[in-house]
């Protein structure tokens, strides 16, 4: 008898949290998530939804314009670049240099910068002093300058613009983890977890770290949109994800000689770039109503 | 005051001395810089000349030395295609894009100054809608796909401006817009809340009930307190827009700084891509520096912090 009421109860339990699912589901913004869903599902299945080469060069089939236009074929729904290589293919393909890139560096810069920020504002004091100047300096760098030295030194390659966009991205992370760190360590949970006996590196990941995790969230939703412009702004200006493979904004660079007389090169991956951007933003902000009251008003 | 202007300026200084150290480092750890100054086509007796004469043979300290001497003294040496000082290229082109900013700033202002106010004012209507959709649009284009667009649509369909470089007034219209977007989106909803914040405050009520005009209440009263926000992150909208005109300088063939880098990135051009760099992070530290202390000596509790 013991043993069904606890089903029961367990299978309340269950169906409760998939009603909260989907009740924190409402207002949600829909269209946004969507975009995401099929950024992220584009970049793992762009083997399979693709027709055409994304590198083959074809240059009697040069500059095709998008299947409405004149002169446009189905083959090639929204035309084909300069080299003859298919847009649409090269926008899919595409979707992996961001994932890839904005996964790599948020993990890498959000990672280093949330520990840095968990052990400047636990130990506070002459660490904190140090580590702060240390961000403060790192926020005064400008981005772009800093990848393009890089590049230009070490050559252009996925691997830099990851090391170089999280290498200034930490500071932003440390920044806003420590300011909740210092409030929470007024909090009587931390004194009691010290007299418990729990040690430095278990009270930040066990205690700090869990509630910190909504502005954490937060955070990282707000800035995949910015990594990805970023990353574009550097593969326009050739210092970032090299030719041939393809990226959203060396699609732009190859475009650019071509406005006036291929439009097409360009607006599609610019209207790419705008949707996942815009997605990734909407989605932070209703995050940051949801979960972050607090930052309300920022 | 004077302990917080000491602070920010030794951190500004920080912040140019590790780059200058990261600059001189990344070119050396990664091998003989005479080695990028080549062309690649260049013999074993050049490449020896060049050592002898950037000293490269000496101990890291004395290079580094001689490195920033050089750069203080505005000799950056010479340009790997064109053969001429980089000093000179730079001083041709550093008024150029001192124009362009100058131009998205006036820019920014008359438009995100009656956007983010009219948004606050007449919040939840369709006139809020528009202003903030505007603003959400801004930070989600590129600057420099926003610059193709305009191109694509007033010069090529309409033929009403001109697509590249300097000339008259006209040549400043789509850079400078596309220039400025992204702050205008920034500034905007930056105004926004903080305006509805002040629009909910004791003085605000007080100003009403004296009979002042509800137009005198906003742009006089509100405003003012609100600008207070702005001001705070006008260095960082001043890196902004240094950085982001690198990008429209390409798309516009502005002849600026943000257009010899491109060029220098293209041809491999070491010298040119280093001083470029070195000097607009220098302009972009500094003006920030400024811009803190203008603000702090502005507003006490800055200061007082």
């Amino acid at each position: 008898m013991a043993v069904v009421v606890d089903n029961a109860a367990i299978q309340a339990v269950q169906i409760s949290v998939w009603k909260k699912a989907f009740i924190s589901l409402k207002g949600a913004p829909l269209i946004p998530l969507f975009i995401i869903v099929v950024f992220i599902l584009s970049a793992i299945l762009a083997d399979l939804i693709t027709f055409h080469d994304a590198h083959k060069v074809s240059l009697p089939n040069r500059l095709i314009p998008p299947f409405w236009q004149d002169g446009g074929t189905f083959s090639h729904p929204l035309g084909t670049d300069p080299l003859g290589r298919d847009v649409l293919t090269r926008i899919i393909y595409g979707t992996r240099v961001s994932v890839i890139i904005a996964g790599a560096a948020l993990t890498i810069g959000g990672g280093f910068g949330t520990l840095v920020g968990l052990t400047a504002g636990f130990y506070g004091g002459k660490v904190d002093t140090l580590l702060m100047r240390l961000a403060d300096i790192t926020l005064a760098f400008p981005l772009i300058l800093f990848a393009i030295l890089l590049v230009m030194v070490i050559g252009p390659s996925m691997m830099n613009v990851i090391v170089a966009i999280s290498l200034v991205l930490w500071a932003r992370y440390a920044r806003v983890i420590r300011g909740e760190v210092l409030g929470l360590m007024q909090r009587d949970f931390i004194a009691r977890a010290r007299v418990s006996g729990a040690s430095d590196w278990r009270i930040m990941m066990r205690h700090l770290l869990p509630n910190v995790m909504p502005t954490l969230i937060v955070l990282l939703t707000l800035q995949v949109g910015w990594v990805i412009i970023v990353e574009a702004s550097l593969s326009f200006l050739g210092a970032g994800i090299p030719p041939p493979t393809p990226a959203w904004g060396s699609m732009l660079a190859d475009g650019r000689e071509y406005v006036s007389t291929a439009w097409w090169v360009t607006t599609a991956p610019g209207i790419a770039i705008m949707l996942v951007v815009l997605a990734f933003n909407l989605s932070g902000d209703w995050l940051r109503e949801r979960l972050d009251p607090k930052q309300r008003s920022i | 005051m004077q302990r917080y202007i000491i602070r920010r300026a030794g951190e500004a200084a920080l912040a140019l001395f590790v780059l200058s150290i990261i600059i001189f480092l990344m070119v050396r750890l990664t091998g003989d810089p005479a080695l990028l100054m080549l062309p690649p086509d260049a013999g074993i007796e050049a490449l020896e000349d060049l050592q002898r004469a950037m000293g490269t043979d000496k101990p890291l300290v004395v290079q580094y030395g001689l490195f920033i001497n050089d750069y203080a003294h505005g000799s950056f040496g010479d340009s790997l295609r064109s053969k001429t000082p980089v000093s000179e290229l730079i001083s041709d082109r550093l008024p150029n894009s001192i124009k362009l900013i100058g131009a998205a700033f006036v820019i920014v202002i008359l438009i995100s100054l009656p956007l983010g106010v009219l948004s606050a004012v007449y919040k939840g209507t369709w006139i809020d809608t528009l202003c903030t959709g505007i603003a959400v649009l801004g930070q989600a284009i590129p600057v420099f796909w926003l610059g193709m667009l305009l191109i694509q649509l007033f010069t090529v369909k309409l033929g009403w401006l001109p697509s590249s470089g300097m000339g008259g007034l006209t040549n400043y219209i789509m850079p400078a817009f596309s220039l400025g977007f992204f702050t205008v989106a920034a500034i905007t909803r930056l105004l926004r809340s903080s305006l509805l914040e002040a629009m909910d405050s004791e003085y605000i009520k007080l100003a009403r009930i004296k009979g002042l005009t509800e137009f005198k209440v906003i742009w006089k009263h509100a405003l003012r307190n609100s600008l207070i926000s702005v001001v705070t992150l006008g260095g960082i909208y001043i890196a902004i827009l240094i950085t982001l005109g690198i990008l429209v300088e390409v798309v516009f063939a502005w002849p600026g700084m943000g257009r010899l880098l491109f060029q220098g990135i293209v041809f491999r051009d070491f010298p040119v891509v280093q001083a470029v760099v070195m000097i607009s992070a220098a302009i972009v530290i500094t003006t920030s520096l400024m811009v803190d202390i203008a603000y702090a000596y502005l507003d006490p509790r800055i200061r007082l912090q």
